[in-house]
């Protein structure tokens, strides 16, 4: 059978009988069983768990949001009795006895989970060269990078294994899978998803987002997955949405100057014009701080990761410090240092300091403007190994992302083409905290104008 | 105001290990060196910044002390078979590594 790639027709088929739940698990595992060796998508795969769900559903109304729908998770999600590695060696043997909030939202809303996904180990990457169980191969063009940290969750959706999958994002890891497969993804306000059951990267930066082939799709998805948990005292339930019509956007001068590949100024450019053709209104704007963020990154997520790991002492759970890969070593030890005695105020107090201006900074832009446009990297995706050697080059890799994790901002990334080279373009919305709907009405303005299909690269 | 010192030294990376709980290899603390300076010498542009009048930043959304109802059971108490199921138990306590000195079982 040919797998459908939206929710709307997935569901039309099992209510048609066109084909059932089981057939569609099937057709998923055949693919799976097929690329899985060489691509290194799933870490697990939840063969049982899927086909007993897919009966449920067979036998059942077929009336719940997300029924049918065949998801799959960045290995970083607690699954209850179901092997959960964050990428990490240290963690290759744990199984959960309990799961993520966001899992039970998703499997009480009727998704079949077919299986956890590859990523850079605890999340630290941006290719998914970080994974202690083998890189994943960008389905596009197994040259490349598939993006990371969430690189599993963008290669199954490519590679056409699930029809949804859910990743992290502390400072691009959903955008940029999303963007070098072709793909729609979320990056939500900082506390409308639940984090309970996710293992911690950066806590105050750490955002759980779906990844999907249409705006609409993602929408249904993170609207299954937002709200209240009182497992997450960070989680805040709040949405604003002013208006349906004469959207304005701005362009920050400072995501369009050096660095950036001219094939993507050049896409952004055909993109702002489709916008203006629906009478979406640009202006340029100024957001002058942001090229410190990276350096604010840079300090405040080591420190925290530092902290998050610490509690790897091998006693409760997992296995010894010396277990954890070369990355997570690098980022306890900035951490440590930044925030070690002599160093504090001059790296973490400071890096906290400069984040309140590039928030104020954004909080200003967006009394003027509905939206922000960027690009979601510098490069269309590149090839493996060419940034392993320096860290420093891989970490500039996030240099656009870094805006929204640290403003606490939701962002969407969105496909709008293919290089010179067939590898997926894309463009990335920001919005003012909690303005998702915005977003999402941005991102659907795009699809309808420019007949968008979604496409997988096999 | 304290000058950053950009380069770090062999000793300092030491003490970071020891900071961290990391046993580094040999091999390990060449490399971390030189990466672990450059990025530090990156992350130094922000002593250009003023921001002497300038409040920090670690939640984005202004949240305090948020509660939950005082209920006994969140549903989400877990066995202590479930407690100890990733790891070696002793009589229902966590098995540690020996502290003292002149025990070596644990």
């Amino acid at each position: 059978m040919n797998l459908p790639l939206t929710i709307k027709e997935t569901q039309e088929g099992l209510k048609s009988k066109k084909f059932s739940a089981v057939e569609l698990v099937d057709t998923y595992l055949d693919k799976i069983k097929k690329y899985n060796d060489e691509f290194k998508i799933f870490l697990t795969i939840t063969e049982e768990v899927a086909y007993k769900k897919a009966k449920e559903i067979d036998n059942s109304d077929l009336t719940l949001p997300l029924f049918g729908v065949v998801g799959s998770y960045k290995d970083i999600f607690l699954t209850k009795g179901i092997r959960t590695t964050a990428g990490s060696k240290i963690l290759e043997n744990f199984i959960p006895p309990y799961s993520a909030t966001i899992i039970k939202k998703l499997e009480n809303a009727g998704v079949i989970s077919i299986g956890k996904l590859n990523c850079d180990a605890f999340a630290h990457g941006s290719s998914g060269e970080n994974s202690d169980f083998g890189t994943t191969l960008n389905p596009w063009n197994k040259e490349y990078t598939a993006g990371g940290s969430s690189s599993g969750s963008g290669a199954v959706l490519s590679s056409n294994m699930s029809l949804i999958s859910i990743g992290t994002d502390t400072c691009g890891s959903i955008r940029l899978p999303a963007n070098y497969g072709y793909l729609v993804s979320l990056k939500p306000t900082y506390g409308v998803i639940s984090r309970y059951g996710v293992i911690a990267m950066a806590s105050s930066l750490d955002t759980v987002g779906p990844l999907a082939h249409t705006v609409p799709d993602v929408e249904t998805v993170f609207n299954v997955i937002k709200g209240k948990d009182y497992l997450d005292a960070t989680v805040t339930e709040k949405s604003i949405n002013n208006k349906d019509s004469k959207f304005k956007i701005g362009i920050p001068k400072e995501f369009f100057v050096g660095g950036l590949s001219k094939e993507i100024e050049k896409n952004i450019s055909e993109v702002i014009k489709i916008y203006k053709k629906e009478h979406v209104e640009f202006v340029d704007v100024s957001l002058p701080s942001t090229k410190y963020a990276i350096s604010v990154y840079y300090i405040i997520q080591p420190a925290e990761v530092s902290s998050n790991l610490s509690r790897f002492d091998g006693i409760r759970y997992g296995g010894l410090r010396d277990t954890f890969g070369e990355e997570a070593k690098r980022r306890i030890m900035l951490g440590s240092y930044v925030l070690s005695a002599g160093f504090y105020d001059a790296y973490y107090e400071k890096a906290m300091k400069v984040r309140t201006i590039i928030k104020n900074e954004v909080d200003e832009i967006f009394t003027k403007v509905d939206a922000l446009i960027a690009p979601v990297a510098p490069t269309p995706a590149f090839k493996l190994g060419e940034k392993t050697n320096d860290p420093l080059s891989m970490y500039l890799t996030d240099i656009y992302a870094a805006t929204a994790n640290l403003s606490g901002i939701p962002a969407i990334a969105i496909p709008s083409g293919f290089s010179d080279k067939k590898l997926p373009l894309g463009f990335q919305l920001m919005a003012p905290r909690f303005g998702e709907d915005i977003l999402f009405k941005l991102g659907k303005i795009f699809e309808i104008a420019t007949d968008y299909k979604p496409k997988v690269a096999f | 105001m304290i000058h950053l010192m950009t380069r770090l030294t062999k000793k300092e990376v030491l003490h970071v290990a020891e900071l961290s709980n990391l046993k580094l290899s040999e091999s390990e603390v060449k490399k971390f060196l030189p990466q672990l300076s450059k990025i530090i010498e990156y992350v130094s542009q922000l002593s250009e910044v003023d921001t002497k009048e300038t409040k920090s930043t670690s939640q984005t959304m202004g949240l305090t002390n948020v509660y939950r109802e005082n209920s006994g059971d969140s549903g989400e108490t877990l066995t202590q078979e479930e407690v100890f199921s990733n790891t070696d138990e002793y009589n229902g306590f966590f098995k540690v590594p020996a502290i003292l000195e002149g025990r070596t079982n644990k």
